[in-house]
């Protein structure tokens, strides 16, 4: 259940050895807490710097590069000013809910990030309903949204977050189908199944056809629960100033900002683990070093980041009846379809297996 | 009792919003006073004021010279027209006869003009609708043109560069080498415009269809430039009322007949071509000649009225003066294509949703302190 590959190992006996098992258990769960905090921050702060120097690349210009070697403490600096920031709000907020908010977004967020197999041995939380708990949870965010847009008083922060509701609970459908896909392949639900699953060939691989077409709807509506450009309507900021988040300030909003990148981020690694094999190595070349898995899932996580970020700086934003169009009548139909094209591949043994 | 407490309870209600004066679609100080069911739009009341700076008395004021100035900061993106439209009012009214050179000169750095003002507004309308990386591409173009007005007038936006009588100074010498390096340049670029935005699925949905303008009603409203010419409502000044060197020149006008947003932007992208052709016809034989014909230091314009109009990136400029023989106008008048261009927005957004009153203003292509004067 816990950290369980060789150094945390040496750290978990000696552990125990120095004091009684209830503290012992305690104050591991608070280092593996702190541990995923650290990831969580790093992971943050540096997904921002990407996205800023991805989107520069894309705009002929250079991007934060002044701040440390190639801009690398841009965005510590930018967090140390939010840090700062005073924190201001509407007067007639309900002040309960609209400090209550952001912490939903964020708490869900590095939820999430605690089942993801970084390699074989670096999974905090490896539950049997591994992929169930990533679609519930992911979806629990978008109570902060509401509750933000809600709470804060504020007419445009109030269309945003409605727009927010109606989108996240159309493109979940999609989510969990286009996973559901995927795991008649696997049968299970455990993300170290899945996995292990994978060792005979990804599962794009295995599931060929309905798996690309599965992997494309995931990524579109991954894309729209993540409420990310073009599917920005919560913050559109040329008709709504911030959206949701036009009344929160300082680190209220830095929150909100962070879960942001890093919900790009598990969904990207949900792409990671169920599509592409996780910490798995292409055709096996380095499974004999366990510590590489980490590289791989990590090189495979940014690339499919790197796919989102793409999106968002070419694509126009859509309208908020066009995107439930796109659901409802275009992406819905298809991935009923695909689920029974897939169950039907797999009763007549027609998936491919090294 | 329940059923009707329950209808009542789940009655949809408008609401209004205050989009402005600071919001970033609005494109400077305008404020729009919405009414909005859910996301439907049923009402859009501009309100205008937040930079109204007297132009039109403080011209009552100003000699002609200084006039020239003022106009720069009305639309500021086509300044160069707006200080010709000045010119050729006090110029015709004078009944001097201005050098060719001038003429063609003028409409060279007219068109430029015009070609830099399309590019902010491809660059932003990519913004308006989410795209944010056009506005970079369109920047980087525009940028090209404005080191040109650099090096020849010393300014990149107010140029000030006409005077009543002619042009401030003689071109640089490196104009016409410059001006031909960045048609060739343009010529390259302004597919990857269509490229990166026009044929993108997303952009045509949000675009076609959205904010429809009948010809009939773009007659009605005053409608002029682009957003007439989307509409099938042939109004290019330069065609039918040539000034400057427009008559020695053949040229198409850009119409588009559906009337949609999506015309709109088409007739833009079309100028930019016609307005490269109108350049290369000119560039390369710009007549010897002085660049100016003497003034009298205090112009005194005759007594009577004088109206020209000019057509400017956005539409149909208008400059009415009339004089009553002094060395200031008795009363200045202009007409400014955004203020038309703006009375019909109520017209073609309501029904929509907010993110069409975005894209339909977009395509509008409004400058705040030319409606505000």
């Amino acid at each position: 259940m816990f950290l369980k590959f060789s150094i945390t190992k040496t750290i978990h006996d000696w552990l125990f050895e120095l004091m009684p098992a209830g503290v012992a258990g305690v104050v591991e769960m608070i280092l593996i807490a702190v541990v995923y905090l650290l990831i969580f921050a790093v992971a943050g702060l540096y997904l921002v710097l990407l996205e800023r120097r991805v989107a520069a690349w894309f705009q002929l210009r250079l991007g934060p590069n002044r701040v440390g070697y190639q801009g690398l403490l841009q965005t510590m600096a930018d967090a140390l000013k939010l840090v700062s920031k005073e924190l201001t709000g509407t007067e007639k907020a309900d002040k309960f809910l609209y400090n209550l908010a952001p912490y939903f977004v964020i708490v869900t967020s590095l939820m999430a990030l605690s089942v993801f197999p970084f390699s074989e041995e670096f999974q905090a939380f490896d539950i049997n309903i591994g992929i169930f708990f990533l679609t519930a949870i992911s979806s629990i965010g978008v109570i902060g949204i509401l509750l933000g847009g809600w709470s804060s008083n504020n007419k445009f922060a109030l269309i945003g977050a409605m727009r927010s509701g109606v989108q996240t609970i159309s493109y979940e459908l999609s989510v969990g189908l286009s996973l559901l896909t995927m795991v008649l392949l696997t049968e299970s639900l455990q993300l170290s199944e899945i996995v292990a699953v994978q060792k005979n060939g990804w599962l794009i691989v295995q599931g060929h056809i309905p798996a690309v077409i599965a992997f494309v709807i995931f990524m579109i509506a991954g894309t729209a629960e993540t409420n990310r450009a073009p599917f920005d309507l919560v913050e559109a900021e040329s008709e709504l100033g911030a959206g949701f988040h036009t009344e929160y300030s300082g680190m209220k909003f830095a929150y909100f900002f962070l879960a942001e990148f890093i919900n790009m981020f598990i969904i990207a690694a949900i792409g990671t683990t169920v599509f592409f094999g996780a910490w798995l190595s292409p055709f096996g070349i380095t499974d004999s070093i366990p510590w590489l898995g980490v590289f791989w899932f990590l090189g495979k996580t940014l690339l499919l980041v790197f796919l989102m970020m793409w999106f968002r700086w070419t694509f126009p934003r859509l309208r908020v009846d066009q995107l439930l169009r796109l659901e409802w009548k275009y992406l819905l139909p298809i991935n009923l379809f695909n689920l029974v094209f897939m169950a039907g591949l797999i009763w007549l043994g027609l998936t491919i297996k090294f | 009792m329940e059923k009707t407490l329950l209808y009542e309870e789940l009655k949809s209600q408008e609401y209004f919003i205050n989009m402005g004066p600071q919001h970033p679609a609005t494109h400077g100080v305008l404020r729009l006073l919405l009414t909005v069911d859910g996301e439907i739009i049923k009402k859009v009341e501009p309100d205008l004021g937040y930079i109204h700076r007297s132009i039109e008395k403080m011209c009552e004021r100003d000699s002609y010279q200084q006039i020239v100035h003022l106009t720069d900061r009305m639309d500021y993106l086509s300044s160069h027209i707006n200080n010709e439209a000045v010119c050729l009012t006090v110029e015709n009214a004078l009944q001097l006869d201005i050098p060719d050179r001038v003429k063609v000169i003028r409409t060279i750095i007219g068109e430029l003009t015009r070609i830099a003002s399309h590019c902010l507004w491809w660059g932003v309308i990519g913004m308006d609708l989410g795209a944010l990386s056009t506005y970079f591409y369109g920047f980087r173009d525009r940028e090209m043109i404005n080191d040109i007005f650099e090096e020849t007038c010393g300014a990149r936006l107010t140029m000030n560069y006409n005077i009543p009588g002619g042009l401030m100074f003689d071109i640089h010498p490196n104009f016409v080498k410059r001006t031909k390096e960045f048609i060739t340049h343009f010529r390259n670029k302004l597919p990857e415009y269509d490229r990166l935005l026009t044929g993108n699925i997303i952009f045509q949905n949000r675009m076609k269809g959205v904010g429809i303008l009948s010809r009939e009603d773009a007659i009605s409203f005053g409608a002029s430039g682009p957003v007439g010419r989307g509409s099938g409502y042939s109004c290019d000044v330069r065609k039918h009322h040539p000034y400057s060197a427009y008559d020695k020149i053949s040229f198409k006008e850009a119409l588009q007949t559906e009337g949609d947003s999506f015309a709109r932007y088409r007739v833009r992208i079309d100028e930019m071509w016609e307005s490269m052709n109108i350049i290369e016809q000119l560039i390369d034989n710009i007549p010897e000649g002085d660049y100016k014909v003497a003034t009298n230091a205090v112009i005194k314009l005759p007594k009577g009225e004088f109206y020209q109009k000019v057509e400017t990136a956005r539409g149909e400029l208008g400059v009415y003066i009339i004089s009553t023989g002094t060395k200031n106008p008795y009363r200045m008048k202009f007409r400014s294509p955004g203020f038309s261009n703006l009375s019909l927005l109520n017209h073609i957004a309501v029904g929509g949703k907010i993110g069409d009153l975005v894209a339909s203003m977009a395509t509008l292509d409004l400058v705040i302190p030319d409606i505000d004067r």
